[in-house]
């Protein structure tokens, strides 16, 4: 019999009861909860008169329609403001903990869990968010579900699920310098499709996503979704264990010691099969840059437009003309030459301190170019934002001309008050470039914090290996 | 949940490759924190000519005359035919919330994004996943018949043309038995109480840090 995976480990930890088909009842350690999905599932309790299974297993914030400008005045939009109110309401009446909008551990559900302690290695976590999978990069189990599915983890602490295949994809040698966690996962979407990982829970392996840090593993999980596989993860390794120790949910004491030797197993055995394995090759990996309406649509910042005409499969030939005539641009236009008019460093996928760090790091010195109407930084949480304050980051991005902003999902979604204009052009750190993602008509490249910054400060796209960078003082 | 037994639907074909969940519902109208009006909604970028808020009068709003779902002969559709990928993205349940509201009871496709398709059962919405070719064939004979209708019968997981020709689909036991009987999923999992209990204490000896307060 051949070994497990660290998907076979984490699934069977959490079985709690099989049907004849396979369905099986699967055991949640940790809920996340925000105001978007969330209202109908405690309404749906409500009217049951159920209350929630294990009131410690779930932690809420509000992210998705927080304003990012001065919150003194609360949320402008009615329709936002009724959202917060009732996670608020929702939270209070039921005794689960929340971060309220103006405390300072409050933003985005995906960083705040990982900064929290609240995600651990070896927890199966859900969230009604399909970003989700971040926190497969702590070897846990974890992907987005619905609203049914919320009500269900809150009424029973269980979900019914079916087991995924498994994908290793093993990303091997050394990343070039100014190529980052977010092109190696872009250029996995390129090579796979958006499709690539549906049916599956990919393992990312290789000595380049060991090499990642925690947060560069947190971004290349959370657009495992990006790629179909609604669960993507990482090893355990001294890393994760080193970056969870001493968090406010972490364990202390002896507990800490038995989790750790836990933790310790949670590697795919060396002899573990895979229903599939897709090899990258990191040193090949260049900075990437999207060019479509869909993330596979994404190409090298060296490369070009393509040409539909060079497309022999109808359905994509005709995708390929939809997103082309979307975006505005031109077949065969080099990916440099594409002038952009805003710039958004954030979201789940890359708001975290290293990102904000490696922005700053292009952007120090410099003016954002005058063609760029808005270049917005908004941390991923109130502590991220606070830690970059402390290293003076922001003070960087505000003289090079950025908005420095609080703490929410902001332009990545455009469900608060930052969005794109019609027509607008976006370098966004974001996940997703699906048409009127960033607003209705807006145009959205979808790259690394360098490369938005590269942007932010050429006007257009630049390959930032070509960009001089400033160190940064030290914290 | 409403029960799904059969079905014999008008189809309209919405012919596009990865429909994500932001162009089935999009995200202003998430704001809602209600289950149930997303229908006018469905599609809304496509559907209209203007840009849709949350409180409009839909039915006072300039149709886009370009978008299949707005042609009068797909007026009434229940069974939508869409290309790979479907409902690729966010994992918001208001797309098969939409979908349904609008009058879809089935959707057939050659691939559904995971998330989508999970939480279609939830909601009385049958996600059938057929070959590509069959698919291909099935928009071609939409779109040359007007009023061309399917039937999908659960039961025997069989997709019907109007010249019967038939084919099978997958489906999981077990959310089939849910869907056949409209059963919900919560009443279901509360059935086994105790195992869950059991689990809860074998875990807290085994892995205690998983349950600190």
């Amino acid at each position: 019999m051949s070994g497990q995976t660290l998907y076979d480990k984490l699934w069977n930890a959490h079985v709690v009861h099989v049907e004849d088909d396979g369905t099986t009842l699967l055991y949640i350690d940790r809920h996340l909860v925000h105001e978007v999905t969330s209202p109908q599932a405690f309404e749906g309790l409500r009217m049951a008169g159920r209350q929630p299974w294990r009131l410690s297993a779930n932690l809420a914030v509000a992210d998705h329609n927080v304003p990012t400008t001065n919150r003194s005045e609360g949320i402008a939009d009615p329709v936002s403001h009724l959202q917060v109110e009732t996670l608020d309401k929702n939270c209070d009446y039921f005794g689960i903990t929340e971060f309220k909008m103006n405390d300072v551990r409050q933003g985005i559900v995906h960083v705040i869990g990982p900064e929290q302690g609240a995600t651990l290695p070896g927890m199966t976590v859900v969230c009604g968010d399909s970003h989700t999978s971040t926190h497969g990069a702590f070897a846990a189990l974890a992907h987005g579900i619905g609203t049914s599915e919320v009500e269900h983890v809150l009424a029973t602490q269980c979900l019914l699920q079916k087991k995924s295949k498994a994908m290793l994809i093993k990303v091997e040698g050394d990343l070039g310098a100014g190529v980052t966690a977010k092109d190696i996962v872009l250029a996995i979407i390129g090579k796979i499709g958006t499709a690539g990982g549906n049916g599956y829970a990919i393992e990312f392996g290789g000595s380049a996503i060991r090499s990642l840090s925690i947060e560069g593993r947190m971004t290349v999980c959370n657009m495992a979704i990006e790629a179909g596989a609604r669960a993507g993860m990482v090893a355990a390794d001294e890393k994760t264990i080193d970056y969870v120790k001493g968090r406010p949910f972490a364990p202390q004491g002896a507990d800490w010691d038995l989790a750790v030797a836990y933790w310790k197993t949670l590697t795919s055995d060396a002899d573990a099969k895979f229903d599939c394995v897709v090899e990258l090759d990191a040193a090949q990996i260049k900075p990437q840059v999207t060019w479509g309406t869909s993330p596979e649509m994404v190409t090298t910042v060296d490369g070009r437009v393509p040409d539909p005409a060079c497309e022999a499969d109808a359905v994509k030939r005709s995708g390929i003309e939809r997103a082309l005539s979307y975006m505005g641009l031109q077949a065969n236009t080099p990916i440099t030459e594409i002038a952009i008019d805003k710039v958004f460093i954030g979201s789940c996928t890359n708001s975290r301190i290293e990102d904000l760090r490696a922005a700053a790091a292009v952007a120090k010195g410099k003016r954002v170019a005058p063609n760029v109407k808005l270049a917005m930084v908004v941390p991923g949480s109130g502590l991220v934002k606070l830690q970059a304050e402390q290293e003076g980051l922001d003070k960087v991005f505000i003289e090079a001309g950025f908005e420095w902003r609080e703490p929410g999902c902001s332009m990545c979604l455009a469900m608060n008050a930052d969005k794109l204009e019609p027509g607008e052009r976006c370098a966004s750190t974001s996940n997703r470039n699906f048409e009127g993602r960033q607003g209705p008509g807006g145009r959205t490249h979808l790259v690394s914090p360098a490369m938005a910054a590269a942007a932010a400060i050429a006007g257009h796209f630049v390959d930032v290996r070509t960009v001089a960078q400033s160190p940064l003082k030290a914290a | 949940m409403e029960k799904f037994t059969q079905l014999c639907g008008l189809v309209a074909p919405l012919d596009r490759a990865n429909v994500d969940t932001d162009a089935i519902i999009p995200k202003q109208f998430l704001k809602s924190i209600k289950r149930t009006g997303f229908g006018p909604n469905a599609f809304d970028e496509w559907r209209y000519l203007d840009h849709g808020e949350p409180g409009m009068d839909n039915s006072q709003r300039p149709l886009n005359p370009d978008f299949v779902l707005n042609q009068s002969r797909y007026r009434g559709a229940q069974i939508l035919l869409a290309r790979e990928n479907f409902g690729c993205g966010s994992s918001r349940e208001h797309a098969p919330w939409a979908l349904e509201d609008y009058g879809f009871r089935a959707i057939i496709a050659p691939s559904f994004a995971d998330i989508f398709f999970n939480n279609c059962f939830k909601n009385g919405l049958l996600p059938i996943v057929l070959d590509a070719e069959i698919v291909a064939q099935l928009f071609r004979d939409a779109e040359a018949a007007e009023g061309y209708k399917l039937t999908v019968d659960l039961d025997a997981q069989t997709v019907t043309t109007p010249s019967d020709q038939s084919f099978a689909f997958n489906v999981d036991a077990f959310r089939k038995y849910c869907l056949l009987n409209g059963l919900d999923d919560i009443g279901l999992t509360l059935r086994h109480v105790e195992k869950i209990k059991a689990y809860e204490a074998r875990r807290k000896v085994e892995a205690p840090w998983m349950f600190a307060q």
